[in-house]
């Protein structure tokens, strides 16, 4: 059999440090958890290495054809040790020397640990399963402040999470009953001759399921609520791993396992992909809090995502093109997060007026991640932008690309609410000196996403190649 | 040698912020000097240009390989003008701003990036490269306005920065409508243009050609995408009024004459009628609602439309079947291409004087000035050339612009011509009564005469117009080639 537990290697890891980040915590002094920090920092750069150290290698499928170690999974990987990375950065600050520090960070790896095994999971009940890991952790990240607007925000994200994980079982149990097999490639040649409304029901509950994880509409309530309710080191980390995982799941599922089935899911998925990006659009038009604006923000950003998901299967650009974009998507996003994060006090856009006064360096990092949500070259979300529009007009989808192209042009204007007082004069006193290391955080992912985006060749390059397919 | 010159401006942006403590002097005066080597660097380019038709210096280097875009730069008879044209007006500008007092070092960044933006746009032979100048020209406009502009900066801005930007993706569609269709896959305008994929495609052609046009159209721009132009140019400093009038709006119908044309012939000739239209509407629209205006820079705003409405009917009418001969048809296009450093000389100039006129009397407004001309003679004088220039007398580059337009097209396009005509009329009307309000008449408060430094930044403008109305051979000679390619791409 296949059982190679190193093929798990970064997975293998998160789990230890985890456990033994909790261990490591109890034993501690409560004022000096910092080895707990330096652990989960010291897990995600050993993940990284070990993913890099088996890139090229070629495609597999581990323990029976349950997992997959393909392109898609190593890209999951390392964007999600990157966001952790990142996010250890930006709540350095906030919950130093907190009651709680290391359940932080054990939490954080948990859930990252999960959304790592959504991206692999090449069989239902993996991917139910994955679902579950990445979840759970993630509401007692939501609620983790325990105050009155978080619990609010948890509570919900709780209820909707529960619900859609039914859905999803539900949906997985009527695949499993018309395919008779959970694994996607008994899938893919079973479900052609499946009856096609049962296949269809089944497709739906699945999907449901990972719609919440990407925050998507009609999955998207619990999104706004959680990003201004919780600490914001949370919303920034909430509103970005389970993203990853959720549309590489989703994409996997739609290109191995749906490809064999006469069900027109390439549309449904195109109908969700237009919807979200245009409500999460509207949504974000007239919001006057930074953290709700960038949540709604968080929502269209994945209907630009499931474009790509659409063609799935369809042309050869359709996965680097996504994998590009999550990975650009990651970085400006925790960016953004990062500024918010370095200004506490600072809540509404007009608290923003006069940052470029006092601040100049994060005022222009937070114009580099908010232009470059909208797209603008050079940055590297522009570059994924461009080949997911390429991929989806050469899928077919020319409508979808019109809409994607004006709800880029729209985005633009709540963005611009934000850059324009940042940059203009006045404003009250600075209520706090920017945090060290989430300022920092905010630095590298400006530059980063500014780096990025020139290279975009070398990463596309680096992406290019198949999902396991058996 | 052509990178050098899109990104050395870039690199000398940087220098101001590595160096701790620097004054606005130093700023000032380095953003000058390396601005007048790019400009010195363009003028290389121009003499050591090898003969012969194509691209010269041509640099071709892969970037992102996976959708087949690629680092392709390039200059030819259509673009090495505009290069020239583009370092010349930001040299200008940098001589203008030596009073800059404003946050010098972030304006001179600002300006030293918009200069490599621009430079990188006419030579770039990639749409995705194009793309991407672009739109960072865009941006750096947008902080340009919101900056330094002045009372409604901010809502300017934004209505520029929207406005474009839908502008922006309209072509970016169209990009990655020709990308899709070609085979193999490609951005590279050059492989697209050997390709002319779309030739008899349809309705799927007329699509592409309508998101080009209407993302070309929005940034040149014409009646009816030209509502973003009169409160970005009224609300912009002096110097971003010059360049956003003599650099940015040549992109788009340099974008016309370089994408549009020579990719979609067919298409080009099958709705050249419309490009016609809106030529002549753009040319009339403009100078009417210019002659109505009161506040100075709005007029120059509106006469802009009218005179990118001449390259727009000229550009049509070189893609009308009719059974005009080539030599017209030449003639309309090299008369485009004249119009548009033409245009960025005169307008540069008027719009940096515009600047002068608010620093003596801040405002804008017509009826507020009288009888400038006895306390500032000099003023008044390269007042009086720049208007004369923009309204196409003989002797300056205008005309030796509009008569090879008008000349081209009246053949194609009889009736759309003879309405442009009074184009001519109306701008010549507008600008002699501006001109009157302001410097003739009973004298108001004196106002101090032009400085050295905005008489050497505006002085050579107008007599660069002179020189190329009565000496046009040199130009002429550079765009004639470019513009009968153009014409045998067009004609397949």
């Amino acid at each position: 059999m296949n059982e190679d537990p190193l093929a798990l290697l970064p997975e293998i890891i998160l789990a230890a440090v985890a456990v033994a980040g909790l261990l490591l915590g109890s034993y501690l002094p409560r004022r000096k958890q910092w080895p707990v920090r330096l652990l989960a920092a010291l897990a995600c750069v050993g993940g990284l290495a070990a993913t890099v150290a088996v890139w090229g290698d070629p495609v597999r499928t581990v323990f029976g054809r349950s997992y997959a170690v393909d392109v898609g999974t190593n890209a999951g990987r390392v964007i999600v040790l990157v966001a952790v990375l990142l996010t250890l950065g930006v709540s350095a600050r906030e919950f130093r020397s907190a009651p709680r520090e290391s359940e932080w960070y054990v939490l954080v790896l948990l859930a990252a640990l999960g959304t790592i095994g959504l991206t692999g999971a090449n069989d239902l009940l993996l991917l139910v399963a994955a679902y579950l890991l990445a979840s759970i952790p993630l509401y007692a990240v939501a609620g983790f402040a325990k105050d009155d607007a978080g619990t609010e925000g948890a509570l919900k994200f709780y209820l909707l999470g529960a619900l859609l994980g039914i859905t999803m079982l539900a949906g997985a149990t009527v695949l499993f009953g018309v395919g008779g097999s959970t694994a996607y490639a008994d899938l893919q040649k079973a479900l052609g001759t499946a009856p096609a409304a049962a296949v269809a029901v089944g497709f739906v509950g699945v999907f449901a399921g990972l719609l919440f994880k990407m925050g998507a509409v009609p999955a998207h309530f619990w999104i706004p609520d959680v990003t201004e309710g919780t600490r914001p080191p949370a919303a920034a980390f909430l509103t970005t791993v389970p993203k990853i995982g959720g549309v590489i799941a989703a994409y996997r599922l739609a290109a191995a396992a749906m490809t064999g089935s006469h069900v027109d899911w390439a549309l449904l998925i195109a109908i969700v992909a237009a919807a979200t990006m245009t409500l999460g659009n509207l949504a974000a038009f007239f919001q006057r809090d930074v953290r709700r604006l960038l949540g709604y923000s968080t929502i269209s950003q994945v209907g630009y995502l499931l474009m790509a998901v659409a063609v799935a299967g369809r042309n050869e650009l359709a996965l680097p093109s996504m994998l590009l974009y999550l990975g650009a998507y990651a970085v400006t996003n925790l960016g953004a997060f990062a500024v918010v994060c370095a200004l506490p006090g600072r809540r509404t856009i007009d608290e923003y007026r006069g940052l470029l006064r006092r601040q100049p360096w994060l005022a222009l990092s937070l114009v580099v991640c908010l232009l470059g949500l909208v797209g603008t070259p050079p940055t590297a979300v522009f570059a994924g932008k461009l080949t997911i529009f390429t991929a989806a007009l050469d899928g077919g989808y020319a409508w979808l690309v019109v809409v994607a192209a004006v709800n880029t042009a729209a985005s633009l204007f709540y963005y611009l609410r934000w850059i324009a007082p940042a940059l203009r004069r006045g404003g009250g006193p600075n209520p706090a000196v920017p945090g060290g290391w989430a300022a920092a955080t905010a630095y590298v992912t400006a530059a980063g996403s500014l780096v990025l985006g020139p290279l975009a060749g070398l990463a596309l390059a680096a992406l290019r190649g198949d999902l396991a397919s058996m | 040698m052509l990178s050098v010159v899109v990104f050395l401006p870039l690199a000398a942006a940087v220098v101001p912020f590595a160096i701790p403590r620097v004054t606005d002097r130093f700023v000032r005066w380095w953003w000058l000097a390396v601005a007048a080597a790019d400009f010195l660097l363009t003028i290389v380019l121009w003499a050591a240009r090898p003969g012969g038709d194509g691209y010269a210096y041509e640099v071709n280097l892969r970037w992102i390989p996976s959708i087949s875009s690629g680092y392709h730069l390039g200059v030819d008879g259509l673009s090495l003008p505009l290069v020239v044209l583009t370092a010349g007006l930001f040299l200008a500008c940098a001589v203008y701003s030596l009073r800059q007092q404003k946050r010098a070092r972030s304006f001179a960044a600002l300006f030293l990036f918009l200069e490599t933006v621009s430079l990188g746009l006419f030579v770039a032979l990639d749409l995705i490269l194009f793309f991407v100048f672009f739109d960072l020209s865009i941006v750096g406009m947008y902080f340009v306005i919101a900056g330094w502009g002045h009372r409604d900066a901010a809502r300017a801005a934004l209505k520029f920065f929207l406005y474009t930007f839908v502008g922006s993706l309209a072509l970016l569609v169209g990009f990655i409508a020709l990308y899709v269709t070609a085979s193999p896959h490609t951005f590279d305008i050059v492989e697209l243009t050997r390709q002319n994929q779309l030739a008899g495609g349809g309705w799927a052609a007329g699509l592409v050609l309508l998101a080009l046009g209407v993302g070309f159209a929005i940034k040149t721009p014409t009646v009816p995408f030209h509502t973003w132009l009169p409160p970005a140019h009224t609300e912009a400093p002096a110097a971003g009024s010059a360049v956003l009038a003599g650099v940015l709006l040549k992109m788009g119908t340099y974008g016309f004459i370089r994408i549009a044309m020579p990719i979609l012939p067919d298409t080009w000739r099958r709705y050249a009628v419309v490009f016609v239209v809106v030529g002549v509407v753009s040319v009339l629209y403009g100078a009417l609602v210019a002659l109505g205006q009161r506040d100075f820079k709005r007029m120059i705003a509106y006469t802009s439309v009218n005179h990118m409405g001449y390259i727009i009917l000229a550009i049509g009418a070189a893609g009308m079947a009719a059974s005009s001969a080539t030599e017209a048809r030449e003639l309309a296009v090299t008369g485009a291409v004249t119009q548009m450093v033409s245009h960025g000389l005169i307008t540069g100039a008027l719009f940096l004087l515009a600047g002068v006129l608010y620093e003596r009397g801040g405002t804008y407004d017509l009826d507020r000035f009288g009888g400038l001309a006895a306390s500032a003679p000099r003023f008044a004088g390269l007042t009086a050339a720049a208007a004369f220039a923009s309204l196409g007398l003989p002797g300056f580059s205008g005309f030796i612009a509009e008569f090879q337009i008008f000349t081209g097209s009246l053949g194609a396009a009889p009736v759309a011509t003879v309405l442009a005509f009074l184009g001519i009329l109306v701008t010549a009307a507008l600008f002699l009564r501006a001109f009157q309000k302001v410097f003739l008449g009973k004298p108001g408060t004196p106002a101090a005469d032009l400085t050295v430094a905005e008489g050497v930044s505006i002085a050579p403008l107008l007599v660069l117009a002179v020189v190329l109305g009565i000496f046009p051979r040199f130009l002429l000679d550079l765009i004639e080639p470019a513009s009968r390619s153009v014409l045998n791409l067009l004609a397949r």
